[in-house]
């Protein structure tokens, strides 16, 4: 491919490209993302790759691997274009069907339809699943329109348009300017509006001026970021590239996680392919204008998506963060003036110099604008990436898209925010989910997982296994956090032991204020906000753990005891067959017993028993 | 090792700052990071053997002991603890006799446990030699384990 040198050839290749382009011409788009992968997409792809080559339809059909569409509790999933015919949980069986009745014959396939489990509904288009239906897909929508392998994808959809209009038409802080003015603000958590950052760093003294993608998404039950940059990581390139021509930088890198193997290989190939056409490197478009990225790989450890300990990670050292008294701006990576911005936010960036600040402005809230993505996960029914406005509440994202909690069982709380958030209770549902709403009630938008608990989800278990993350995962370089949150968690675990005492939910709460103001980061800032917010909203579950010695959700092993319930015990022998103690007995067709002597109450006759014959006390 | 160690170092551009993506790299190489190897980076990118040490011991993708020939990292992150990821934990540490983070004395097993795999539709999520095994139960897990060559409990009463 030849480079491109000017605005003008890059909208002739775009316009190139498009006419290449049959509109009619079936796609079957797979989704490949992580996700569907680890539901064994890869097969199903080759199986496609197969029949299109024994039916001799290269020409006729085309097969695009695209990333991660959102649905993940649906994959497999392929979308048949120009229709946009939905399939979920596809087979490689279905596929020889698929080819011959959809895509041939325009049949629809009933049995790979999506039923909707509240109006028992079937449906056919894509853009009729109610869990698309209720989003705003502006920056996760264009996943399903590109092979993040291929750039013309890209391109085809009007890809780097953005690039080309700052870079031809618009001054450098006239591009920070309409940031500002889109009231774009972080979305790795912490909301700090961008446009101001990207404006301190221009005017830092220094050279030279550094810019970085955090893609250390380290919060658990968050993958937004991985999503992106497997499924558009030129989407990416685009925002980093707006900025680094808004800063003043010459040099970018991306940060990214170990533990994402497919974002590291798409994002590295996207560079290569970029720089190929001339759209990373030296004179960009003819502008001038120079700049290129370096990919660090990041070494699993969750206090690198802090911004001093990442750059000392970039840097080669150990990711120990340091007191901000100069800010990152000024001094940051290798003590020149860098910014940081994570994957969501450089994302966004393109659409608001492509389509305006107004417009930008005029999604979501006023202090909080645009589309956020939040990953849907835990007791959720449709588990998955959810993009919407701001502003939006929390019962539209759990029942209207999420489809409510499986089982039927009750509701007990949303988590936001990892390890430095909060658990939110029920009485918060129809609060409008923005950065400032969520920080008022004591939780925090964080990089935007969302994790669902029903009322089989002990809060001081939760508030547990953060603090044991949290303690695992501090540096260890300021007191506070490192000998403070191993305090809270002897005392939490003799909570769930049963060895609570009285004054052990004061004891916490001023230890956590303590941690708050004493330490050096923000991970150790933030690492008391669970337990903080479950005493404050679920204090009766920790009175239930020390006053009574129970656990209401039937979690705390020390607390719980497995029996069988003679009524509905019908002697399978199931639960006797996987016990690893040989504590579950009885004669096959006759009521078992739990010898709670012998019982490690690993809860594997509990998982095994079809007839929920297996109690938990 | 010196001549692949060389190589690694040289696709970096002996540049000091790729030291983490390095030290990932060799280990992908030798399964670990032996202490020869540790010296030889120290020598060839010149930076004091002390300074490799702390980071190969700060991160936690670093292991300094020969690692299992089966791999398996089984996630914890929230999605996957409030999904029972606890329970298999703990299934696994007693069909392995090994706790996370180890390896079975037999060089067989190493057992580990994330924080995250990104992968949660399908938690409890579990990725053994690279490939991944969602919604797991322990039923699944028993399933792996005896693929691997591993006797489970239900194995010895049958």
């Amino acid at each position: 491919m030849k480079k491109l040198k000017s605005p003008g050839e890059l909208a002739a290749l775009q316009a190139e490209i498009r006419a290449g382009r049959d509109p009619k011409k079936p796609c079957i788009t797979i989704c490949a993302g992580t996700g569907c992968l680890a539901y064994g997409t890869q097969k199903i792809i080759e199986c496609f790759r197969q029949e299109i080559d024994k039916q001799h339809l290269q020409d006729r059909v085309q097969l695009r691997t695209s990333g991660c569409h959102g649905f993940c509790e649906r994959g497999p999933m392929v979308v048949i274009h120009p229709q946009k015919i939905f399939y979920q949980r596809i087979k490689a069986e279905d596929v020889p069907d698929i080819i011959s009745k959809t895509v041939l014959a325009g049949e629809i396939i009933d049995r790979l339809s999506y039923v909707d489990p509240a109006t028992k509904q079937k449906i056919v288009y894509e853009h009729d699943v109610p869990f698309y239906k209720r989003q705003t897909r502006y920056v996760l929508g264009m996943n399903g329109d590109i092979d993040p392998a291929c750039i013309d994808d890209y391109l085809a959809i009007g890809g780097y348009s953005g690039l080309s209009k700052a870079l031809s038409g618009m001054k450098p802080e006239a591009v920070i300017e309409e940031v500002k003015k889109a009231n774009l603000r972080g979305r790795g958590g912490g909301g700090f509006p961008t446009g101001w950052k990207w404006e301190s760093t221009r005017k830092a003294a220094g050279e030279p001026k550094y810019i970085i993608c955090n893609a250390d998404e380290g919060d658990p039950g968050a993958y937004m970021d991985r999503s992106l940059l497997e499924g558009n990581p030129h989407l990416v390139l685009e925002g980093m590239l707006i900025g680094a021509y808004a800063i003043g930088s010459s040099q970018g890198y991306i940060y990214v996680r170990n533990e994402y193997p497919l974002a590291v290989h798409n994002i590295t190939l996207a560079i290569e392919k970029a720089r190929e056409v001339g759209l990373l490197g030296e004179n960009i478009l003819g502008s001038g204008f120079s700049f290129d990225i370096k990919i660090n790989r990041g070494g699993g450890a969750f206090v690198c998506g802090e911004s001093s300990a990442l750059f000392a990670s970039i840097e080669g050292r150990s990711g120990e963060p340091r007191a901000k008294y100069v800010h990152a701006t000024d001094q940051g990576l290798y003590n020149k003036p860098t910014n940081l911005n994570n994957v969501e936010t450089w994302g966004n960036v393109p659409l608001i110099i492509n389509r305006g600040a107004d417009w930008y402005a005029s999604i979501g809230t006023a202090n909080s604008t645009g589309t956020k993505i939040f990953s849907l996960v835990g007791k959720i029914n449709n588990t998955g990436l959810v993009e919407v406005p701001m502003g939006i509440t929390l019962r539209e994202i759990v029942y209207d898209i999420g489809g409510g909690i499986p089982n039927g069982r009750k509701f007990k709380a949303v988590q936001t925010g990892g390890p430095s958030g909060g658990c939110i209770p029920e009485q918060f549902l129809d609060m409008p989910v923005d950065f400032d709403e969520l920080a008022k009630i004591g939780s925090m938008m964080g990089s935007g997982g969302m994790i669902v608990m029903d009322d089989r989800t002990c809060m001081v278990d939760v508030a547990n296994y953060f603090l044991k993350f949290l303690e695992e995962e501090s540096c260890g370089k300021c007191t506070p956090c490192r000998e403070g949150v191993l305090q809270m968690r002897l005392i939490l675990d003799r909570i769930c032991e049963g060895q609570g005492k009285e004054e052990d939910i004061n004891t916490l709460e001023w230890m956590g204020q303590a941690i708050i103001d004493g330490s050096l980061c923000a991970l150790g800032g933030s690492a008391p906000n669970p337990v903080l917010t479950t005493i404050k909203y679920f204090r009766d579950e920790y009175e239930a753990h020390i006053k009574h010695k129970k656990c209401p959700a039937g979690v705390c092993k020390a607390l719980i005891t497995y029996s069988v319930d003679a009524e509905k015990c019908t002697g399978c022998h199931a639960c006797a067959r996987v016990c690893p103690t040989q504590a579950a007995t009885g004669e096959k067709k006759k009521t078992h017993v739990v010898d709670l002597g012998k019982c490690i109450k690993c809860g594997a006759c509990f998982e095994a028993c079809k007839f929920d014959a297996i109690k938990i006390l | 090792m010196q001549a692949k160690i060389q190589a690694i170092i040289s696709r970096y551009g002996s540049d000091k700052g790729f030291l983490v993506p390095i030290l990932q790299d060799v280990q992908r190489e030798l399964n670990y990071l032996p202490e020869d190897a540790l010296v030889m980076v120290s020598t060839l990118l010149e930076i004091p053997l002390s300074r490799i040490f702390e980071v190969a011991t700060f991160y936690k993708a670093f292991s300094l002991t020969p690692r299992g020939k089966h791999l398996l990292s089984l996630c914890l992150g929230t999605a996957c603890h409030v999904r029972g990821a606890p329970l298999l934990s703990g299934h696994i540490e007693r069909a392995l006799g090994i706790r996370p983070g180890e390896t079975s004395p037999d060089l067989e097993f190493t057992f580990e446990t994330v924080n995250c795999l990104g992968a949660c539709a399908l938690g409890p999520v579990m990725v053994v030699d690279g490939e991944y095994h969602g919604q797991l139960t322990i039923a699944k897990t028993n399933a792996i384990l005896r693929d691997l060559g591993r006797k489970v409990p239900s194995d010895e009463e049958a």
